[in-house]
């Protein structure tokens, strides 16, 4: 999940007997499940909410090139730089796609961007963790790309019509990345030496855990959830979704011929699912807060470019006006 | 064509080197670009040059027949063997000099792959088609460029004049022919040096006057040649880093 926590600055979620008339049809539309579009009324905190998620959403996009950005220049074989070039690329494209469903609903790219650098605005947590090993760069398509899209599949059916549509176009992508991600391990696993084999396993050792925390807190203390499911923004829960990534990942982690930092971990005959170990919440709740391995580089990187690139932004907006002069004058 | 065999492969190891030492600069740019746009913009044109590179070496791995492919021509080969020229493997510098950079290149490599897709080797000719496509929008898109800088604010026309100033003395290098190359166009096979570097003079005339940019004398000989491998000390620092897994783990699987 690319937004694992998003406040919906609701305390409780309203019957339909105590909403407002427009508040009841908004309802009645989400319940008949007809998608709530740009021009529709909609009560301001579904507005605020999806605007967090969709922006938490595309930072996710963009901070998460940076990751894979670090390999790129130092990509093993031709076949490999081309892929992750195409995929980061694809992720620069996702997060331009995301900002403009973001902007229907009345915000603005570069005002969300600005609250993303000073830290008011959160990413997905996965991205502070550094990539240590070319693994890495299997391990982030696999698991990382995975755990996005299960959510991703889900959120294809969100109530908002954009969000939705977006969701769509992103998970045709992010299937392919994924898949790449796999077979960039499997090639390891199947084909490489004992070194190789080793980065693979580090690699799942290292991402496993924060992968399975892109979920974002568990059912028990995730206050925003019932907000967010009553308006089917979410269209399952994090246990839910986190079980189902948990259930499909496992067999190809065998399938690899690699295991789980989890002890715990192990087929569940009677609940026709994996049981697995303990998620660390404290780790994750500090990374969240800004105190994980990489989050003040990411943001950091993020804050120079755009400090950087100012005057570039400013030459093109002034050679466009100059441009438009000239064309009036003619 | 076995006469000019050697030839041959020295011109497609320029060729791929060309392509593949300017995309990988563009790839440190990965992150750090001042828009989305030009983020992906800027991964966009690497990956066509790169996959550019992988078309050129393969070619030439199948000439050379000595048992190395593309990943290892692109991999394993030294600074001294690198026949790329001195400009692509400048640092990128701020967005004027990576801009200046490939426009100066795309100008250079879109009037090289015109008169290759007329190639006699059809296999040139094919590749050079397919790329002729990819470097049609490179440099439309880095010409604007020029022009946005060139002509935006105060700031960033000095910028512009400033990178320009900066790269000028490396276009020497990148027109400058030789007796393979000659020996090659002769043949039909390769780019004639002599009217590329008169295309490219008017491509860049035309674009520095859109953007009000003076086009400095043509720059005198500097000593060091890529097409020979003598490179700037630029190149060798670069080389470690893209190859760093291949030479950690040689022969490997990835």
């Amino acid at each position: 999940m690319y937004a694992q926590l998003v406040e919906t600055g609701v305390k409780r979620v309203k019957s339909l007997e105590e909403m407002t008339p427009e508040e009841r049809a908004f309802q009645e539309r989400i319940d008949a499940e007809i998608k709530i579009e740009p021009k529709n009324w909609m009560p301001d905190a579904y507005r605020q909410t999806l605007i967090r998620q969709i922006s938490q959403h595309a930072h996710s996009e963009i901070v998460g090139m940076l990751p894979e950005g670090n390999w790129v220049t130092r990509a093993p074989t031709l076949k490999r730089k081309l892929q992750l070039m195409a995929k980061i690329q694809d992720e620069a494209g996702h997060g331009m796609y995301l900002y403009s469903a973001m902007e229907t609903l009345g915000a603005d790219r570069d005002e969300e961007i600005e609250k993303l650098h000073a830290g008011k605005a959160k990413y997905s947590s996965i991205f502070n963790y550094p990539t240590l090993n070319w693994a890495d760069m299997g391990a982030v398509g696999w698991l990382v790309d995975g755990a996005a899209i299960v959510n991703q599949v889900v959120l294809q059916r969100t109530s908002y019509g954009p969000y939705s549509r977006a969701m769509i176009r992103i998970c045709k992508e992010e299937s392919f990345h994924q898949r790449q991600g796999y077979e960039i391990l499997l090639t390891m696993m199947r084909h490489g030496n004992q070194a190789q084999k080793d980065m693979v396993q580090d690699a799942i050792n290292r991402l496993w855990w924060p992968a399975l925390m892109m979920f974002g807190p568990s059912d028990a203390d995730s206050p925003n959830s019932a907000q967010s499911m009553a308006w089917k923004i979410k269209r399952m829960s994090n246990d839910d979704l986190r079980q189902r990534f948990i259930d499909q990942t496992v067999p190809q982690l065998e399938f690899l011929g690699c295991t789980a930092p989890d002890p715990d971990l192990k087929w569940n005959e009677e609940r026709g699912h994996y049981d697995f170990g303990q998620i660390n919440w404290q780790e994750f709740y500090d990374v969240l807060k800004g105190n994980g391995p990489c989050n003040r580089e990411r943001i950091a990187t993020r804050r120079k470019a755009l400090e950087d690139g100012k005057w570039v932004r400013e030459a093109a907006v002034a050679h466009a006006a100059k441009r438009q002069q000239k064309q009036n004058a003619a | 064509m076995t006469d000019n065999k050697n030839d041959l492969i020295e011109y497609l190891l320029r060729l791929g080197d060309n392509a593949m030492i300017n995309g990988q600069r563009l790839c440190e740019w990965c992150g750090h670009a001042p828009a989305l746009e030009e983020e992906m913009a800027l991964m966009n044109v690497a990956l066509d040059l790169v996959g550019q590179a992988r078309n050129w070496y393969e070619y030439a791995a199948e000439l050379l027949a000595d048992g190395r492919d593309a990943d290892q021509l692109a991999f394993t080969r030294d600074e001294r063997d690198f026949r790329n020229t001195l400009l692509v493997e400048q640092p990128n510098g701020d967005y004027a000099v990576t801009t200046a950079k490939l426009f100066l290149f795309d100008a250079w490599h879109l009037h090289t792959l015109q008169a290759l897709s007329a190639s006699k080797d059809e296999r040139i000719a094919a590749i050079a088609a397919k790329a002729l496509k990819e470097a049609t929008y490179h440099l439309r898109r880095s010409g604007e460029w020029v022009e946005r800088l060139g002509d935006g604010t105060e700031e960033s026309r000095q910028r512009m004049l400033a990178a320009i100033d900066e790269l000028w003395r490396f276009t020497g290098d990148l027109l400058a022919g030789d007796a393979i190359q000659q020996r090659l166009a002769t043949a039909g096979i390769a780019a004639d040096a002599e009217a590329v570097a008169s295309a490219w003079q008017a491509t860049v005339e035309q674009v520095f006057g859109a953007a009000s940019l003076p086009v400095p004398q043509p720059a005198s000989y500097f000593y060091l040649d890529g097409k020979r491998g003598l490179h700037t000390e630029h190149l060798g620092i670069l080389l470690a880093e893209m190859q760093f897994l291949q030479r950690a783990y040689p022969g490997a699987t990835w």
